[in-house]
């Protein structure tokens, strides 16, 4: 990496130094979107004044239309990023994604490849209310075939963004609404990160707790707090949701026999669901205890930020489960606190 | 901007929609058409019948998986707009999509083996009636959901613009589209990004069995297009050469950066018992009088009687063309049912681009 700029960025710098990277580096790049060239969460603003208007369109608020013609783009030679600002959009959007984007490749026999990138802001945790906080990838996650991204920090979403638009596939690119502010060291130029590989964000032996977006930091703060019990978690960031890296999750439950999901989203049909039944599945005799699920509360997303932060997974939930699963198998010490192998 | 009813001239395409109140109106002189291109145009109008009738009868024989949904009695829009196009322009079809890709080339052997599900079909089996594409001649795809196919067209005129080529792209759809949110977005997108699309509503006045008298309160589409500054005009779309002729202007001014145009086709669906009205059970939701009207606007035989009154051709030379086309179809029917059907590996094959 010698000579290569580090600078400390934040989430939305990522973003936009991710698509400049890639309109510079493929001139059929082309962003499409409601106010991309001022950009609104700043991931595109700039853009228009190296691209131009061409490459970098505003378009009317019409979600509908706007996925579609990223679509129609996508199949006749442009590589599309379709910026649809906050993920609840996209139920405007559906029959183009779901119905077009998702089946076409396949119902026409593999006539087309189709890469365009539906980018947009996921999930809660400012305030924003019902309408522009859900999480919305379980969603995508039950389409055959859409790829779907949730980048957790500044890092991956520059790496994975670069891979999205790289990719020939319609891809589903989730940014974390809350953590647009949040900074890391992201290196400039060349960062791929492939597409369905996870990465172990801690190493532990007791437990596997598994996650996506922005309940990854709730679960980093949780193995803290396990740590000082003794309970070692090994804690997964997925990145990609679909497809998703199983081999690296049935691996760890190898080692730790015990599995724990959370994820931003509803518990019916949610991520966690899906993972949870997968080590059920392909993982069952490893496991040393019921695997747990960490998920939203079933509601709306309420605006008042208190009840915002009980329906979202905290840290306080993972270290409950965690707790209450390391408790099984292995017994509780003479103090009352879950014993570790060996206590 | 001034529509005129169907029963007065065709209106011409307007090059400035700023001044859309005056409506050039030159006679439409059919003739100049010409015999080569009026001669392709009966071609295709031809080929397209012989296969729906063919189509039709094989679904009530029950030989056909799913339903179909037939083009005949709307094949002069098809193929006189198609005759106005270049092989690298593009056209989104819709569920009553055989005309369209027929109309643009495709190939009758691979769609009727679609048809029958076979793995020589043009999406091996997968796709069928109503998802046929040839990408290779600009067919993006026939679409299943109304409305669907309309912002695809909206992005390929995009990118012919962002790419600097001079391709238009047409999406065919039918009055019930017209209703659809899809519909307006892509008109207003289309215009304000100033592209190369031709809307062609296929206006068969019925959206399934609703009358469109019963689902909108105007007479006409194309009007709407006054609601989003572009040009609108309506066309006898029983008449390809007339048919032909309109889109000729609306691709012209397309490929000249001049922008958008809805063309209503005023036209008549025919698919009697072989389409959808089988799932009727008998039930009528057309009057005789409409019927009569139906049959007797057929755009085969407006063609046919054109073509002779111009001298373009004989009636024999036309005979010749019409007995290809019954063989142009059944050599598809043969080669169909001489294909295999997908294997299992077919199932997984077409899914993530590696």
């Amino acid at each position: 990496m010698g000579g290569v700029i580090v600078s400390r960025n934040t989430y939305i710098a990522s973003i936009r130094q991710a698509l400049t990277e890639e309109m510079r580096r493929d001139e059929s790049v082309i962003l499409i979107g409601e106010d991309v060239r001022l950009g609104v969460f700043a991931g595109t603003r700039g853009l228009c004044d190296e691209f131009g208007p061409d490459r970098v369109i505003d378009t009317p608020i019409s979600e509908l239309a706007v996925a579609g013609a990223g679509i129609g783009a996508a199949a006749t030679g442009l590589r599309t990023v379709v910026d649809l600002m906050f993920g609840t959009f996209l139920y405007l959007a559906m029959d183009q994604i779901a119905n077009q984007a998702g089946n076409m490749r396949y119902m026409f026999g593999g006539q087309t490849s189709l890469p365009v990138v539906f980018m947009t802001q996921n999930g809660g945790g400012l305030g924003a209310g019902p309408h522009h906080s859900q999480p919305m990838h379980p969603l995508f996650m039950n389409m055959p075939l859409i790829k779907v991204v949730v980048p957790s920090n500044p890092f991956d979403a520059k790496g994975l963004l670069k891979a999205a638009i790289r990719d020939d596939n319609p891809v589903v690119f989730l940014n974390q609404l809350s953590l647009g502010a949040t900074r890391a060291e992201v290196p400039e130029g060349e960062l791929v990160i492939p597409l369905g590989v996870g990465e172990i964000k801690r190493q532990g032996s007791d437990v596997t707790i598994c996650s996506a977006g922005l309940a990854v930091h709730r679960c980093m703060e949780a193995a803290e707090v396990l740590a000082s019990d003794g309970i070692e978690a090994e804690v997964i960031d997925l990145r990609t949701l679909k497809p998703w890296d199983k081999q690296l999750v049935i691996d760890s439950v190898a080692k730790t026999g015990r599995f724990i999901a959370v994820d931003e989203s509803y518990p019916t049909c949610g991520a966690a669901s899906e993972w949870a039944a997968t080590v059920a599945e392909f993982a069952f005799s490893d496991l040393k205890a019921p695997v747990r699920r960490v998920s939203n509360t079933d509601v709306p997303m309420p605006f008042n930020p208190d009840l915002e932060r009980q329906v979202m997974p905290s840290a306080a939930d993972v270290v409950e489960a965690a707790r209450s699963t390391v408790g099984v198998g292995i017994g509780v010490n003479a103090d009352g606190m879950p014993a570790v192998d060996g206590d | 901007m001034s529509i005129k009813p169907i029963t007065q001239q065709t209106q011409q395409v307007q090059s400035d929609h700023v001044d859309s109140d005056q409506v050039v109106s030159d006679p439409i002189d059919k003739k100049s058409v010409g015999a080569v291109t009026a001669l392709d145009i009966y071609r295709r109008v031809v080929l397209i019948r012989r296969f729906e009738e063919r189509v039709g009868m094989l679904f009530r024989q029950g030989q056909l998986p799913g339903f179909v949904h037939l083009y005949i009695g709307q094949e002069a829009i098809a193929a006189g707009v198609c005759t106005a196009l270049r092989d690298d322009d593009y056209i989104v079809s819709t569920h009553r999509g055989h005309g369209h890709v027929i109309a643009k080339g495709g190939d009758p052997d691979r769609m009727m083996a679609e048809l029958f599900g076979k793995v020589t079909g043009y999406c091996k089996g997968k796709g069928g009636s109503m998802h046929i594409a040839d990408f290779s001649k600009g067919v993006l795809g026939a679409c299943g959901i109304v409305a669907g196919g309309l912002p695809i067209a909206v992005g390929a005129a995009l990118s012919a613009k962002t790419r600097s080529t001079d391709q238009v792209a047409v999406t065919f759809f039918g009055d019930g589209a017209a209703n659809e949110g899809s519909f307006h977005e892509s008109l207003n997108l289309a215009s304000t990004l100033n592209l190369g699309v031709l809307f062609v509503c296929e206006n068969n006045q019925y959206g399934e069995f609703t009358a469109a008298t019963d689902a909108m309160n105007i007479e006409n589409v194309a009007e709407r297009a006054a609601s989003y500054g572009i040009a609108g005009v309506i066309v006898d779309g029983s008449d390809p050469l007339e048919m032909h002729l309109l889109a000729q202007q609306a691709v012209a001014r397309a490929r000249q950066g001049g922008g958008p145009t809805l063309i209503e086709a005023k036209t008549h669906r025919r698919d009697h018992a072989e389409g959808e009205d089988a799932f009727l059970a008998g039930q009528k939701y057309r009057s005789d009088d409409e019927l009569a009207a139906a049959e007797s606007s057929d755009p085969l035989n407006r063609i046919h009687k054109d073509l002779l009154s111009f001298n373009f051709a004989s009636a024999a030379e036309l005979e010749t063309i019409d007995a290809a086309a019954v063989n142009k179809v059944d050599a598809a029917v043969q080669f169909a049912r001489n294909s295999d059907d997908p294997t299992e590996a077919v199932l997984l094959e077409d899914r993530w681009v590696a």
